[in-house]
């Protein structure tokens, strides 16, 4: 049996689990009180899948692919059908009524988005034969125009007695703590690193920079691609069923070209190419999001009206600083690097060294 | 299905389809010359909605239909300087980001400045006169917009084929770098393509939002997308074929919402899109087409 | 210097998150300390989207309720109510955030909204926080059925659509065509009980007609529906589409009654439409005239500041909405005085056996075992002169 080595490293990745966890348990026991938390925190979680999900197409295999809305409409309608109550379905399926042979049809949720994750890479591997042909840009429209394509279909009233149409789904099952969401997009995001730093991952990396040359050292380009297509879908595909969970209703209106957009700049914030920059984007973009929403508010000091703050000046600022990233920063905040314990190392000797320079000096 | 009811629906979508057209223009221009989608595109044309309902509410409609064409080349030409100048050497995908990125600031400017709530679009009255054929009642611009495309869109197929402009602008979208060898200043005539772009965008948001009384923030998005597939269905960076791609677009939208399946009014137009893609990547006016800009 | 730039971008970013959390904490800790004689009470409203106004409007009767009683005696002590404000932007997902927030601020009961769909969205959370909610406007059956927390003091859609459906009979419009907003449980729900009764009565249908939500394009189910050669239409939409459907419908030359339900009583009718909405027959919760003290009361405070008057589109007008919103409120607080609690269970106890008579405005207040209130009074209005003007009183079954 192998030793196991107790570097400063480990130590410090158990520490950093320790922290969450600890911190996750606070909140799971004060559960009233920082239910708003708690919310947060459950949704940076789940965009954090998706924006990994995004960012292993975009950033890791460099096709630029905005189809995430969509899958994850799907996923969202698929978890939500499946871990309805039963009891409930007709009262929410008054207009049409479900249909006999999934209406008695209950699973545990990880079953459930299991299955969404695996309908949602089947319809990948269908729509990447068409689709990942494409070149940047027409590969950009075709895949957001397969997005709306999912949510007309998942809205039309024809398929109603399945889908209940765009009025949604309602009632879903919450999590049961917020250690299953954090788990649940945890293992997601840790199975799409293992498979980034396999040798598929390595095949993904080579098709990004140079296609040509990639080919040339034996990379079937197609089905690297599509390879990286499904498994970017199964994800996002999770990911929608999770968004679900989390809403406890899934709708149309919803999974709009908007949320795809927003994901992508959590993608591009926290650095396109970087997972652990995904994931700080994520959790940076939601957190903002929520926390500036003093902003939206109107002041008064005295009777005079503090300029500016009213209902929509938050997304104003925070469109502003996301165009300046893009601009002056399109690297990100991780650009391609990872967070690891090497990164706050070198961050500490650099200090370090500064303070000693200035002390000499 | 009655003759009149058929000339009523097709009346709907051309003058639905002369305003995408003249959007698409604006993309097929800009996608010819700097080869990105400008995704902020439908959302310049929100704007220019409610650039209309501002000035209207000030000046009498004859002198506001310059202000909202002026504002909105100027809008354009801003974002063009400020979005995608400093990107032109950039990855292709920094650009369509920064595009994306303006679209969702636009958007969200538009959301503080004016509210989300839908603002009526002012009426003029010379537009909105109705006259009835028959059976057959439309307003005049219905009538109108159609032949302003076409009309517009020949004027702008001379001044590509015919000028100076239009001949450095062909220069451009073949190989900017031989063009700015051959003394093309290159910046000017984008900013030019920019001007022409958004000042269709322009009169297509006034024939688009006249018929459709209401704008709010979002109202550009969806419609900026179906406008790049026409161009894209077209051929894209020729200018008859966004034309011919527009109103292919507007009448399939109206054919199929008539037909009650109004849910697929949209998807339906991305079907045609991938559809297009796979089998003739080129769109129906193709490489042929000798108004590449 | 791109990195240093960067860097600050970056910095100013969380900074000023962190303002934001410290803001936030800071205000949350101000309110846990003045626990002791306020209690909160949420208010659960569209400010913006597509119900934006409506909902706006709704909370100035909200706020005038709240101006007459700013106060509730629990167990001898005086409390003052102090109104929570969030924003669920007509949209489904926020709403579900907005009802979080309500519960995690420590309210002890939530009013609202406008808008079915939102309420549906939100119910299970207030139950499941054991949070008493009363809904206001939303008419939809879902939003109080399986929900032991939801109430509601207005009527039912079921009612609303057999009142419109008998009225069409009566004028002798047998044959009728429907617009239907595919996605939005409020004019489905309205839709489908229309049809039921309208069909029962001997009525035809036509042409049923759907729309997407946030279209803006009506022209080709308008020809359609000029086509058919109905002579009345039936399109219980939210009032955004209200303009839309009537200008656009002049614009092609349709010439029909127009039958709507209680959503286009807002002046964005009148305003956006002008003459095309002449005629326009809907029903309403409560009629200007009512109760003539409550109109009285309820314009002066309007007309006091400029902010509500600007709330309610310049005018002094009173819609069917508001009032049902002050009973709303009014309810809320009688059945927080009669749990003598602060509870949240108890307070719905209170509201499961209470009746209120006095100071409510669109008539007595009994909740059944659903938690609706029974109500079988509408009031029919039509358009006339840019006005809201009271045709007949109807009251159905019971």
């Amino acid at each position: 049996m192998q030793k196991i080595k107790l570097t400063n490293k480990t130590i410090f990745n158990i520490a950093c689990v320790a922290i969450v966890v600890i911190l996750l348990g606070y909140l799971q026991a004060t559960e009233i009180e920082n239910s708003y938390a708690i919310t947060i925190i459950e949704r940076s979680c789940i965009y954090a899948v998706a924006a990994v999900s995004m960012n292993l197409m975009i950033g890791f295999t460099g096709q630029f692919s905005l189809g995430t809305a969509g899958f994850m409409c799907l996923g969202a309608y698929i978890t939500g059908i499946f871990t309805m109550p039963i009891e409930i379905r007709d009262q929410v399926y008054y207009l049409y009524g479900m249909v006999s042979f999934i209406h008695n049809i209950q699973v545990p949720l990880v079953v459930a988005l299991l299955i969404s994750g695996v309908i949602g890479a089947i319809i990948a591997f269908l729509i990447g034969w068409p689709v990942l042909r494409l070149k940047s840009d027409y590969l950009a429209i075709a895949t957001l125009g397969f997005s709306e394509i999912v949510r007309a279909v998942l809205g039309w009233d024809g398929l109603g007695k399945i889908t209940n149409a765009s009025y949604g789904l309602s009632n879903i099952p919450a999590f049961s703590s917020i250690f299953q969401a954090v788990i649940i997009c945890g293992v997601c995001i840790a199975l799409m690193l293992l498979m980034i730093n396999s040798s598929y991952g390595r095949a993904f990396k080579a098709v990004r920079d140079d296609d040509i040359a990639a080919e040339a050292m034996g990379i079937n380009l197609f089905k690297t691609k599509q390879l990286a297509f499904v498994v970017s879908s199964f994800f996002a595909t999770v990911a929608g069923g999770l968004m679900a969970v989390f809403l406890r209703s899934a709708a149309t209106s919803t999974f709009t070209v908007a949320l795809t957009y927003n994901i992508l700049l959590m993608v591009v914030i926290g650095g396109i190419g970087s997972v652990s920059g995904s994931v700080l984007g994520a959790f940076l973009i939601t957190a903002g999001q929520e926390w500036l929403r003093f902003l939206d508010k109107e002041y008064y000091i005295g009777s005079f009206k503090v300029p500016f703050t009213r209902t929509g000046f938050r997304m104003v600022i925070f469109s502003v600083l996301l165009m300046l990233f893009v601009l002056f920063w399109n690297k990100g905040i991780m650009g391609s690097k990872e967070f690891s314990f090497d990164w706050f190392k070198n961050i500490y000797i650099s200090i370090k060294r500064r303070i000693r320079r200035k002390n000499n000096a | 299905m009655t003759i009149s009811y058929f000339f009523q629906q097709l009346l709907n979508g051309l003058s639905l389809g002369g305003a995408y057209a003249l959007i698409a223009i604006g993309y097929t221009m800009v996608y010819g010359i700097l080869r990105m989608i400008n995704f902020a595109h439908g959302d310049v044309f929100m704007m220019a909605g409610y650039f209309a309902i501002y000035s209207m509410a000030a000046f009498p409609w004859q002198l506001s239909l310059p202000i909202v064409i002026i504002g909105t080349i100027v809008l354009g030409v801003v974002i063009e300087r400020i979005a995608y100048k400093p990107l032109r050497t950039a990855p292709r995908m920094s650009v369509m980001i920064s595009a994306i990125g303006v679209s969702y600031f636009l958007e969200n400017l538009a959301n503080y400045l004016f509210t989300a709530m839908p603002q009526s679009y002012p009426q003029i009255d010379i537009l909105k006169q109705i006259h009835t054929f028959g059976d057959i009642t439309v307003s005049r611009v219905t009538i109108i917009a159609p032949i302003i495309t076409i009309v517009l869109t020949f004027l702008l197929m001379t001044l590509v084929n015919h000028t100076k402009l239009g001949m450095a602008m062909r220069a451009c979208s073949k190989d900017q770098d031989t063009a700015r060898i051959m003394g093309i200043k290159v910046d000017r005539v984008i900013t030019m393509t920019f001007v022409i772009g958004c000042g269709l965008a322009a009169i297509g948001s006034i024939l688009y939002f006249t018929d459709r009384n209401t704008v709010q923030p979002y109202s550009g998005s969806l419609p900026g997308l179906k406008c790049f597939v026409a161009a894209v269905l077209g051929g894209i960076g020729s200018i008859p074929g966004a034309m011919v791609g527009g109103f292919i677009v507007g009448i399939c939208q109206i054919a199929i919402t008539a037909a009650g399946y109004s849910v697929f009014s949209d998807a339906f137009t991305f079907v045609l899109l991938i559809f297009i893609l796979i089998i003739r990547p080129t769109g129906i006016f193709g490489e042929k087409a000798t108004d590449k800009v | 210097m791109k990195r240093s730039l960067g860097l600050l971008l970056a910095t100013s970013l969380i900074a000023t998150s962190l303002i934001g959390c410290g803001e936030s904490s800071s205000s949350e800790s101000a309110q846990t300390a003045g626990n002791g004689d306020v209690i909160k009470i949420g208010v659960f409203e569209p400010k913006t989207g597509e119900n934006g106004s409506g909902g706006a409007q709704e909370e100035l009767g909200i706020e005038f309720a709240h101006s007459v009683r700013p106060t509730v005696t629990v167990g001898g002590k005086e409390y003052t109510i102090e109104l929570d404000w969030q924003d669920n932007q007509s949209d489904k997902t926020v709403a579900a955030t907005a009802a979080q927030k309500l519960i995690s601020d420590g309210c002890v009961g939530v009013i609202g909204g406008y808008g079915s769909g939102t309420c549906i969205a939100a119910g299970s959370y207030f139950s499941d926080a054991m949070i008493p909610a009363i809904g206001t406007s939303c008419t939809n059956t879902n939003v109080t059925l399986g929900n032991d927390y939801y109430f509601r003091v207005c009527y039912l859609d079921p009612f609303q659509g057999t009142v419109m459906a008998d009225w069409a009979i009566d004028q002798g419009y047998t044959e009728i065509a429907t617009i239907d907003n595919i996605g939005n449980e409020y004019t489905s729900g309205l839709v489908q009980t229309f049809k039921d009764e309208y069909e029962a009565k001997g009525g035809t249908i036509v042409t049923a007609e759907t729309f997407q939500t946030n279209e803006s394009d009506f022209k080709a189910i308008l020809t359609n529906i000029k086509n058919s050669g109905v002579k009345a239409v039936f399109a219980p939409t939210d009032y955004v589409y209200a303009p839309l459907l009537l200008n656009q419908a002049a614009d092609l030359g349709l010439e029909v009654q127009w039958i709507a339900g209680d959503t286009w009583n807002n002046p964005v009718l009148t305003e956006d439409a002008g003459d095309n909405a002449e005629g326009v027959v809907l029903d309403c919760f409560y009629a200007e005239g009512g109760n003539e003290e409550f109109d009285a009361a309820f314009k002066e405070w309007i007309n006091s500041e400029s902010k509500y008057l600007e709330a309610n589109l310049g005018t002094d007008n009173i819609i069917g909405n508001q009032a049902m919103c002050y009973d709303a409120y009014m309810v809320m607080c009688d059945a927080i005085e009669s749990a003598n609690s602060l509870d949240g269970t108890a307070i719905r106890d209170a509201l499961a056996s209470i009746t209120v008579e006095d100071g409510v405005i669109g008539g007595t207040v009994v909740f059944d075992e659903n938690g609706d209130a029974k109500k079988n009074t509408t009031y029919v209005l039509e358009v006339k002169d840019k006005a809201f003007t009271f045709v007949e009183e109807v009251t159905h079954g019971e």
